[in-house]
């Protein structure tokens, strides 16, 4: 991706289509490179807050890529922290005030939670890894791509999450419906606490790497 | 005072920022190997967090909140700019970081050695201004009890990281299945630990 580059690449070469596909699944955000996983656990007891969390982050971290990669040759290395926060911080404002706006009550569940997209590790640890030092389409796709490795994860865990917890899907009681509850099943009330959050995104660890044995930690 | 010691203690324990919250986690992962560098990690956050919080619950009460202003004049009572709450406490907390880390090099060399290299890795942990938007959130009603939260949220993170680096350092010689290896069972264990300590939630003060 030099700059000195005389023929344009087409806009999704194969390059570029990995760097939406890798996060996926390869090189996940969140059970491969361990970041961002704070916020990650905390939104997912139920589908629709964990749905605007992925929104929200593929935004922020989609558009900053975006900034970071346009301003990379403009910021001095010594105070690139502080540019790189001040660009997540306005971001994230924007967010914030946007949800207060337009989804209230969803704002209310996520609480501080929005705020700490500013800290999250996934957006600082792509502005470092990638927006630096490449053009901003490339930004662009590896942004949301990344986000999206990361949204998927959230929503997944929310699925499982909420279904066996209150047995509903997106606020809809599946359950109830399918007349599950009459033949003496019960929510799991377990499962809506915060722990098991842990212990569901460990079980998909567990799952993907043992079907992608490359991933499996040295002793 | 017995006010604050229930804060203290229910921030330490039932508001616990690993448990309830998982605030801090990337660090809790990464430097959760052994239990000597999660003592010093732990020890620095509980230190950061009781210095910005407090300083940002000024902030907060005297420049950010709604009417926050009003001591600037009558014309000021109206005024609400809680909306740039995350950029102020993010500059706040990165540069009280560096003005800790400066003054500890100072004074304490001893303390530097050991605390140093943790310093800046606090500024982006998620625990740090997490304390801080809690702080906002649940609009404590004075600087002690401020304090004593941002003191007992440190603690409470101390006791989950040390925990877990015990177990971690344990767990090495234990047959753990493959696929589980490192990241996944750090994952499951810190689930059941949340489990035990939800058992302090029927705590009262």
């Amino acid at each position: 991706m030099s700059s000195e580059k005389k023929e344009r690449e087409p806009l999704f070469s194969a390059r570029n289509r990995k760097l939406i596909t890798l996060p996926l699944g390869r090189d996940n955000p969140i059970t491969v490179q361990v970041l961002g996983i704070c916020s990650a656990l905390a939104v997912t007891a139920k589908l629709e807050p964990a749905f605007v969390m992925a929104l929200s982050v593929i935004f922020v971290l989609g558009v900053g890529n975006v900034l970071i990669a346009l301003l990379r040759k403009t910021i001095a290395p010594r105070i690139r922290i502080i540019v790189q926060l001040t660009v997540i911080a306005t971001l994230v404002i924007l967010v914030d005030q946007f949800l207060k706006a337009f989804a209230y009550d969803v704002s209310k569940q996520l609480s501080v939670f929005v705020g700490l997209i500013i800290t999250n590790c996934i957006i600082m640890g792509r502005f470092e890894a990638f927006a630096m030092n490449n053009k901003s389409w490339p930004a662009f796709l590896d942004g949301v791509g990344n986000a999206w490795g990361y949204g998927w994860i959230l929503i997944v865990v929310s699925f499982f999450r909420e279904l066996l917890g209150s047995g509903t899907i997106w606020g809809y009681p599946v359950l109830e419906k399918i007349g599950l509850f009459n033949i003496g099943y019960e929510n799991n009330g377990m499962m809506i606490l915060p722990p098991m959050a842990l212990i569901v995104v460990g079980v998909i660890i567990w799952v993907q790497r043992s079907k992608d044995k490359e991933l499996i930690e040295e002793k | 005072m017995n006010e604050l010691t229930s804060i203290f203690v229910k921030s330490m324990f039932i508001d616990n920022m690993i448990f309830a919250y998982f605030l801090g986690m990337c660090s809790y992962l990464a430097v959760s190997k052994t239990v000597k560098t999660s003592v010093g990690l732990g020890i620095a956050v509980i230190f950061v967090l009781g210095i910005t919080v407090p300083v940002n619950y000024l902030i907060n009460e005297f420049l950010l909140g709604p009417g926050a202003l009003s001591w600037l004049g009558p014309g000021f009572v109206e005024v609400d700019l809680s909306f740039l709450s995350f950029i102020m406490f993010i500059a706040v907390i990165a540069s009280m970081v560096q003005l800790v880390e400066m003054v500890i090099e100072k004074f304490s060399p001893a303390l530097y050695n050991s605390l140093g290299i943790f310093l800046p890795l606090i500024a982006v942990n998620c625990a740090i201004l997490g304390g801080s938007l809690f702080m906002q959130e649940r609009e404590y009603q004075s600087l002690a009890e401020a304090t004593s939260f941002g003191l007992g949220s440190g603690v409470g993170w101390l006791l989950a990281i040390v925990g877990i680096a015990a177990i971690r350092e344990k767990i090495r010689y234990s047959n753990v299945p493959a696929p589980l290896r490192g990241l996944g069972i750090t994952f499951i264990i810190t689930g059941l630990m949340g489990i035990a300590f939800m058992m302090f939630m029927g705590i009262k003060f």
